[in-house]
């Protein structure tokens, strides 16, 4: 979107199949250029967390390649994945830590990034201490002390109740439109899908495969009541027709 | 040399197990907080136990197995004899203590073995399935059968027993580190790959931490056997004058001065059990306030 610059990730013609002969991905092609928010949904298996890993270089592709710079890129998993024994505020200082940075400077990036996903006040608990969509805002604060240039999400709410995920979804909003991130997003969730995207992409079952791709008109910052428009109605029954043909 | 058969419970899998519950009743108290029920119950049991053996020692031995009462001393009398009587009771504390040093000075030497290798073996997967038969191997191994062959290279005293010692206690340690070691979840581990962490900094901030709940399971579990080591071992190997209870427990029995034959095997009851609870006490100290028991 912003003019000049590039995708911040390209997926170029990959294709997945593992050692034991599953093929889990096939001539997948598209990009997410910074301030972009594509949402991919598909049936479970199809290759969705493949293609993440991928992005990340935790797998490497068949054929194909992946364009984009891993030193910016943060990945939240499906679980929290929390370390047990350190509390929140070292819990999210993990990747700062990893990276070598100073205490003093990750200290102060991890204060703020739990101010921001509204985690204040719990930086001494331990996770057994934490619900479970606390636990996911925790680990969103821990990539967000990176300021990764390139978001990947995979599933990340999919076992939080549906009124925490709505909220957990609203702080993604917003932190998307403070960063202009490029984002890319799992869910089975079509209304999560459409509510935070710029473009949802629909793949087909295993091998999974890019069947459709639907432009999210809806200018941010989104609000809550988004969900009851209209038009946010017949986009995502649009997409659930199109998911509902990818099965088979 | 004489052989008293003593079973060894080699696996140490009634100390697993004992570690296993006595985590669940902690958990299960915890959640309901104490009541006075929680003494009612083991109070109940001990009392019923010296009943019992009461009634052996004045009725039971005779009537059900045809031996003599003095086989199986009155509980009063064996409390008698090891506490008031100076001779037995300084033997007592005596064998208390260089059963505890053989044990203590094992368990520590088990320690840093059993967690080296297990360090070692949590590496790569070739070098742990190379190496675990030979631990399977030594787990298998009756000490009895090899006490010729442990009294030429260790000679006949407090060495072949501490040998004794760590050859009993130190499965727990290596299966229980590996397997904490080994137990982090997949994507945590890739959390440390995305950040190319070193094999060091895994290690270090990673499966070290994750694996201390069960590297404390497993001190428990050896620290039990390693006083099991430590009698059996006094037991084969005497030479220098060094009477732990073992040999104690041994010549009482010789000697047939029942009471305090049975006091000294109290003596290494208790201590098998206060190195159990300490170890668990200190489990709950070191990592209570993050671990979270599976069970519930
Ligand atoms: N390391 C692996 N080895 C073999 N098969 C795998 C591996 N990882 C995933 N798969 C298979 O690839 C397919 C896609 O997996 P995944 O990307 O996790 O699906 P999802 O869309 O549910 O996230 C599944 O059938 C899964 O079983
Ligand atoms: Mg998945």
């Amino acid at each position: 979107m912003e003019m000049g610059s590039g995708p911040a990730l390209s997926f170029r013609g990959v294709s997945m199949v593992f050692p034991d002969g599953t093929h889990a991905l096939q001539e997948t092609t598209f990009d997410v250029s910074p301030g972009e928010f594509v949402t991919v949904v598909g049936p479970s298996g199809c290759g969705k967390s493949t293609l993440l890993k991928i992005a990340s270089g935790l797998h490497q592709p068949t054929t194909g390649k992946v364009v984009v710079d891993r030193k910016k890129l943060g990945y939240v998993f499906q679980d929290a994945t929390l370390l047990q024994w350190r509390s929140v505020q070292r819990n999210v200082e993990l990747l700062a830590e990893l990276e070598g940075m100073p205490k003093g400077e990750r200290a102060k990036r991890a204060t703020d990034a739990i101010r921001t996903v509204g985690l204040a006040g719990f930086e001494a608990k331990y996770p057994k201490q934490l619900s479970g969509g606390m636990k996911m805002r925790a680990s969103l604060a821990r990539t967000l002390v990176l300021e990764p240039d390139v978001f990947l999400f995979d599933e990340p709410f999919g076992a939080v109740d549906e009124i925490t995920r709505e909220r957990l979804n609203d702080e993604v909003i917003s932190l998307f439109q403070q960063r202009r991130f490029a984002g890319l997003f799992i869910t089975h969730s079509i209304a999560e899908a459409v509510f935070l995207s710029t473009k949802v992409l629909v793949m087909s079952a295993r091998p999974g495969k890019l069947v459709a791709s639907y432009d999210v008109p809806f200018a941010y910052p989104r609000s809550p009541e988004l969900r009851f428009d209209p038009e946010f109605a017949r986009l995502s029954g649009e997409i659930s027709h199109s998911l509902r043909g990818a099965h088979v | 040399m004489t052989s008293a058969p003593v079973v060894v419970d080699g696996t140490g899998a009634g100390l697993d197990a004992a570690a296993q519950i006595e985590d669940q009743l902690i958990a299960a108290t915890k959640q309901r907080g104490r009541r006075l029920g929680d003494y009612v119950g083991p109070l109940l049991v001990f009392v019923l136990f010296i009943v019992l053996w009461e009634y052996m020692h004045r009725d039971g031995i005779q009537r059900w197995l045809g031996r003599k009462p003095s086989v199986l001393p009155s509980p009063v009398t064996i409390i008698d004899q090891s506490l008031f009587n100076k001779i037995f009771r300084d033997q007592l504390i005596t064998g208390l203590g260089w059963t505890c040093l053989v044990a203590f000075v094992g368990l520590g030497i088990t320690i840093v073995i059993g967690m080296a290798l297990a360090i070692v073996m949590a590496q790569k997967a070739w070098v742990e399935r190379s190496l675990y038969p030979y631990l399977v191997a030594l787990q298998a191994t009756p000490v009895l059968a090899i006490v010729p062959i442990i009294y030429t290279v260790f000679g006949g005293g407090l060495g072949a027993r501490i040998y004794v010692c760590i050859m009993i206690a130190i499965f727990p340690i290596v299966t229980n580190t590996l397997f904490g070691l080994t137990s982090a979840d997949a994507s945590q581990h890739d959390l440390f790959t995305l950040r190319h962490a070193s094999t060091w900094t895994r290690m270090r901030k990673l499966q070290f931490p994750n694996a201390m709940p069960a590297i404390f399971t497993g001190f428990r579990i050896s620290a039990g056997l390693s006083v099991v080591g430590a009698v059996v071992g006094e037991q084969f190997f005497r030479e220098g004058a060094k009477p732990g209870l073992g040999v104690a427990i041994d010549q009482f029995r010789t000697r047939l001065q029942r009471p305090p034959m049975y006091g000294a095997i109290i003596v290494a009851c208790l201590l098998g059990i206060v190195v159990f609870f300490v170890f668990g006490l200190l489990s709950r100290l070191v990592v209570g306030h993050w671990y979270e028991s599976q069970r519930s």
